[in-house]
């Protein structure tokens, strides 16, 4: 693999995911629209006038809507992964993704370059719904929109991986709407994106430990920590672990020599 | 090197936020029975002070070297030595003291005896009460005019504010107030007594010259019904610019523009906040906060709540000292 030829490959890949998503302007306004719905009305509705309990890495009580800003921008990054994956399968039923794959470079480093493109180009929304909840008074440490960089992309990544992973099992197009039942939802509910731990932890201890094995959750508390200028070890090593996980059965998956893919292809 | 920025710039950006001045807060543990001593530049508990029962009211001395703690249970006062942390002696007051002041001349202290209706005046090198004012039903609030020639006395029950001369201690006046009136505080100039009321969540200011009410301070907090914003402690900033109202169960501190009346921000604290205390240089609010068991460190520069710290059971009173 020449250096050269990589990096106009990757620069190709950037190119062509960062064109698709500025031409889905639906996409843009309902991936801006989501979580300023759930900041605006669902945490609201949710009495929480008299604060919550100091839960790390707040150092005091705060009202719903700044616990909840960090898992809705993990959110951002969930549906984006998953929108991307999305348009894995498409790309694979129109024959690009086969183009794709028969570039002379490494499967890994193909998938990479396209899972790193798809988060980048997903960041600056999370950026402006970061901005954007300023006004309801969730007003982290400057530097904390800085901090909370690399917690974004790792945790872009890992969900990006694990996206990955979901459309190279997944047959066809139609499947996808499953994919929403069966994986966005449960993701998103069983985490600490809309309840501490310790609310969990009271509604059943299966909840709790489920949201504790949870990926997602420690996507949402590094995401966290890191606006406010923390570091949580755990949560990094899981997001971490789960990103090399899943992007390596990703890179397995999309191996039409001996992966799930050849195997589809015999039926 | 990535560890170590993650370790270090947390640290730098919190000792750059925190209370600069080396100051020492002290906090009455009603249900503990202890004072706790909180560095105020770490923001951490450094020691806790075994005390009489039920203590509540707390005040320094003249020189900052002496703590008064009421002992509400102990019907006395417990004096403290700030440098050895403990208990060097008592002083009498009647019976079941809550709040207290200590008289601007250093030697005498005013004490409101709930269950007797009575006001006593405490010399404090005699250590024995020199004199009683009789005033209204369950008396609370305390407060001494800054040029020592009133002290305030509010009586919850009564729903009133007695004003007694210092001197003579003749009762002065008394001015009708809202329902279940708890603190009191003069301005620095001595020319207005705010008087909060815990029943109907507001403060009312008078003119101590004239002894008219000049005005009203409402306080609502969205979301939150009228019965649940209830008005308690207040503490008045050196230049008598801002006041700083505790509002009990609605779980905020409200900050008051004493010109216009009008609120200008609620900080949200721990649960049922009674007390409120300024640090020397005026920059950060404490309120101590009776159920949730902690107290709040408000950054008035940047009018946020830092931190919220685990004290003991039931934080009642709260002073800043060196």
């Amino acid at each position: 693999m020449k250096r050269r030829h990589a990096l106009r490959a990757l620069n190709g890949i950037f190119h062509r995911e960062l064109l698709r998503t500025l031409r889905q302007r639906g996409r843009l306004v309902s991936a801006m629209v989501r979580p300023l719905v759930w900041l605006a009305i669902f945490a609201a509705g949710f009495r929480s006038v008299l604060g919550l309990s100091t839960t790390p890495p707040y150092q005091t009580y705060v009202l719903y809507e700044v616990y909840v800003v960090p898992g809705l921008a993990a959110m951002m990054l969930l549906f984006h992964a998953m929108a991307s994956s999305l348009a894995m399968v498409y790309d694979r039923e129109m024959g690009s993704m086969r183009l794709l794959l028969t570039a002379p470079l490494p499967r890994w480093y193909l998938l990479g370059a396209r899972l790193l493109a798809s988060v980048v180009v997903g960041l600056p929304l999370v950026y402006l719904f970061l901005v954007v909840a300023r006004y309801w008074d969730v007003r982290p440490p400057m530097l904390g929109y800085l901090a909370v960089l690399p917690a974004l992309v790792l945790s872009g990544l890992m969900l990006g991986a694990f996206g990955l992973l979901v459309s190279s099992l997944s047959t066809q197009m139609e499947n996808f709407a499953g994919v929403m039942n069966f994986v966005i939802f449960p993701m998103f509910f069983a985490s600490t994106a809309l309840y501490p731990l310790w609310r969990l932890a009271e509604a059943g201890p299966v909840l709790a430990t489920v949201a504790m094995l949870n990926p997602f959750s420690h996507a949402v508390e590094l995401i966290r920590f890191a606006l406010y200028l923390r570091f949580t070890p755990i949560s990094f090593l899981v997001v971490l672990a789960c990103l090399l996980v899943f992007f390596l059965a990703a890179v397995v998956g999309y191996d039409p020599g001996r992966g799930l893919w050849s195997r589809r292809g015999d039926q | 090197m990535q560890v170590l920025i993650v370790i270090v710039v947390p640290l730098l950006l919190s000792a750059l936020a925190g209370p600069a001045a080396a100051e020492t807060i002290y906090v009455s543990n009603e249900q503990d029975n202890t004072v706790a001593v909180i560095d105020g530049a770490t923001m951490t508990l450094s020691a806790t002070i075994d005390v009489g029962r039920r203590p509540r009211g707390l005040a320094l001395s003249a020189d900052k070297k002496i703590l008064f703690v009421a002992e509400g249970d102990g019907n006395r006062i417990d004096v403290v030595d700030l440098a050895k942390r403990q208990i060097v002696g008592q002083l009498p007051t009647g019976a079941d003291p809550e709040f207290f002041v200590v008289h601007p001349d250093g030697k005498r202290l005013f004490v409101a005896n709930e269950n007797d209706n009575l006001v006593s005046v405490v010399d404090i090198a005699a250590a024995q009460v020199i004199g009683t004012v009789d005033v209204g039903v369950e008396p609370e609030g305390m407060a001494v005019s800054p040029d020592g020639r009133y002290v305030a006395c509010t009586s919850e029950t009564s729903s009133m504010v007695h004003l007694i001369d210092a001197g003579s201690l003749e009762l002065v006046d008394n001015l009708l107030v809202d329902t279940r009136p708890r603190a009191a505080a003069f301005s620095p100039d001595g020319k207005r007594l705010w008087v909060s009321s815990e029943i109907r969540g507001t403060v009312t200011v008078f003119d101590t010259l004239t002894r008219a009410q000049t005005g009203k301070v409402q306080f609502e907090v969205q979301g939150i019904r009228r019965e649940g914003v209830q008005a308690v402690g207040i503490e008045m900033s050196r230049n008598g610019g801002t006041a700083y109202v505790a509002l009990g169960p609605a779980n905020r501190v409200a900050e008051v523009d004493t010109g216009t009346l009008a609120v200008r921000r609620l900080y949200l604290v721990g649960q049922r906040p009674w007390h409120v205390a300024l640090s020397d240089d005026q920059k950060h609010l404490i309120s101590a906060n009776g159920n949730s068991g902690d107290i709040s460190f408000i950054d008035l520069e940047n009018d946020e709540v830092l931190k919220s710290l685990p004290v003991g059971r039931g934080p009642w009173g709260v002073v800043v000292g060196p």
